[in-house]
């Protein structure tokens, strides 16, 4: 059995290493610290760990403030939090490029029991439709670690996705993460599913089910959805005619429609989006939420199946 | 001071004011008020206070300005050219494509804040008076915020926070115009008593006429002398100060003069500059 450990741990472990190694790493804190693990960094080096109480506007004018002095800005808040400041970060951060790293946690419904509050399934639309910002979602606690390095060396705005909920760690110690690219982690014939985040975990899951009925499907980490792995995107797209993605944020605006409004352009194909679809979510566990919202692997396996299906017809007529 | 600096910074202002009239004439478009009430504000500032280089932009052990009231950018142009960090012919093209934008922006020399947004600058400026303190760096922060801007909930989270930090390189200047967008401040939504409410925050407050040189000097100066906690300068003044008919009215907080207000308002500067003589 693989590890346990959330994506928001990783996050914690990466910065503490970073602030250990760079001392213009500064973060700036909303008092959720605690829970998206920025504390961690906090507890060693208190002088660079800036609360602001709980007020997210300033959490994210403060941090651009410290950017342009050259401090690289790091500050954390819940996903849907993150977005009462959305409107300071689009007017300072976005539109200057200056170099604060928002990261989010608790986003999807993998936040679990706090319920629709707490749940952003929104928040992948919101910041890629920003300029200038890049936007991450790791897919386990390795990954984590190794994007808020990669994030200090990009200097520029980043808003970066984590869960709450421990998910497998799939990576070990010397993965390399670069921003843009996308990490093929099963190869199969007939389908390919590009995932993001948790939903990495159930797609390699549903890959098992397939195969147990024949079925290949490649897996794709998109830990990158912005900017997008267009090459490998478009590449998978043409040899496998049947295109899903997977991710636990809303059907619209997040990896699905990127990759819908990528391929729309390149090369039209059948897209299926696993998703939440259009709703809000509400409490229980993440893994009752993942069946009744239709994002376990169970539903993933189900729905490249009907895309298969779909992708036939098509061949047919 | 001497009362013959204190004729220069009025003459300068009033050189401010007369830029704002022409740019935002020029442009049919712009804030003209409030450029007119912070004149005195940044006269006192770009021409006595802030320790910056106009050669060196940059210059990392600079003062900071901050307008967080960015709408005021023709105003504060004025005062970054007038200030020698652009040649003055640029405001010629104040609100053109590939010219000045209408609120300021980070690639226009002198600027430090981008503005447009209210409620913003203030949480920036702690930013970089939090840098200050890191680094150990003598600069100052200098924040011009608005009254009606002080109808955003984020100048108070910026306020709690400027406190709680003991930011006592920073001091924000609030231009006490009176008017915002669609009326008088304290018919849209009242933010009396302003000094009560910042003292109460835990900033030292100090309260002066905002078109008095003299006033702004002796607290811009008072307010070095203030140890663990931020300043608040609460500067009276009037929107619209110096041109009659723009003076307390709304209607011109966002909108430019026409050929003959514009005549009618220079015409009213020039004889003001004519008395600082």
């Amino acid at each position: 059995m693989p590890d346990l450990k959330a994506t928001r741990e990783g996050f914690g472990k990466g910065l503490l290493e970073l602030g250990r190694k760079n001392p213009d790493v500064v973060v700036v804190d909303a008092d959720l610290g605690d829970s998206t693990k920025a504390e961690m960094f906090g507890k060693e080096f208190p002088e660079r760990y800036f609360t602001m109480g709980i007020a997210e506007q300033s959490m994210v004018g403060t941090a651009a403030g410290l950017s342009v002095c050259g401090k690289t800005a790091f500050c954390s808040t819940f996903a849907t939090f993150s977005e009462r400041a959305y409107e300071f970060f689009r007017n300072i951060v976005a539109r200057n490029n200056l170099n604060v790293k928002l990261v989010a946690s608790h986003s999807g419904l993998a936040t679990g029991e706090d319920g629709k509050s707490a749940q952003a399934i929104e928040d992948i639309a919101a910041y890629r439709a920003l300029p200038n910002v890049i936007v991450l979602q790791p897919a386990d606690f390795v990954e984590a670690e190794k994007m808020v390095h990669a994030l200090a060396e990009h200097k520029g705005a980043a808003y970066m996705r984590v869960h709450r909920t421990a998910v497998p760690v799939i990576h070990n110690e010397n993965y390399d993460f670069k921003i843009g690219k996308g990490e093929i982690l099963k190869e199969g014939k007939d389908a390919v599913i590009f995932a993001s985040g948790t939903m990495v975990n159930e797609s390699l899951k549903a890959y098992d089910l397939l195969k147990s009925d024949g079925i290949g499907a490649s897996i794709v980490n998109i830990s990158t959805i912005k900017p997008l792995d267009k090459e490998l995107i478009i590449n998978l797209a043409k040899k496998t005619d049947c295109v899903v993605t997977a991710e636990d944020h809303s059907i619209i605006g997040g990896l699905g429609g990127a990759i819908s409004e990528l391929l729309s352009e390149n090369y039209p194909v059948f897209v299926t989006r696993i998703g939440v679809n259009d709703t809000f979510g509400e409490s229980g566990k993440p893994s009752e939420l993942y069946e009744k919202y239709g994002l376990s692997a169970k539903h993933i396996a189900i729905r490249v199946k009907e895309a298969l299906k779909k992708k036939s017809e098509v061949i047919r007529h | 001071m001497d009362s013959k600096k204190i004729l220069e910074l009025k003459r300068i202002a009033n050189d401010i004011r007369k830029e704002s009239i022409i740019m935002t004439h020029r442009a049919q478009s712009g804030h003209p008020g409030g450029s007119l009430s912070e004149a005195d504000i940044l006269a006192a500032l770009y021409f006595y206070k802030l320790r910056i280089n106009p050669k060196n932009p940059k210059d990392e052990n600079r003062d900071r300005f901050v307008l967080s009231k960015g709408h005021a950018s023709p105003g504060y142009y004025a005062a970054l050219a007038m200030r020698g960090f652009f040649p003055k012919k640029e405001l010629e093209t104040f609100r053109k494509l590939g010219g000045l934008q209408g609120h300021p922006e980070l690639k226009h020399a002198g600027v430090d804040f981008a503005g447009g947004s209210l409620g913003q600058g203030i949480c920036f400026a702690n930013g970089l008076a939090l840098a200050g303190k890191l680094d150990k760096k003598s600069y100052r922060v200098y924040a011009v915020i608005g009254d009606g801007e002080a109808q955003e909930g984020a100048v108070w989270e910026a306020a709690l926070a400027a406190a709680y930090h003991r930011l006592d390189n920073l001091v924000v200047i609030l231009d006490k115009n009176q008017v915002q967008e669609t009326g008088k401040t304290a018919d849209v939504m009242n933010i009396d008593p302003a000094a009560a409410k910042w003292k109460a925050f835990g900033f030292e407050v100090l309260e002066i006429d905002g078109h008095d040189t003299k006033q702004i000097v002796e607290a811009l100066d008072r307010a070095e002398s203030v140890k663990g906690k931020p300043v608040m300068i609460v500067a009276n003044t009037i929107k619209g100060k110096g041109v009659s008919f723009m003076e307390l009215n709304y209607k011109f907080h966002g909108k430019a003069p026409d050929d003959e207000q514009f005549r009618k308002a220079m015409e009213e500067l020039e004889k003001i500059e004519g008395s600082l003589n």
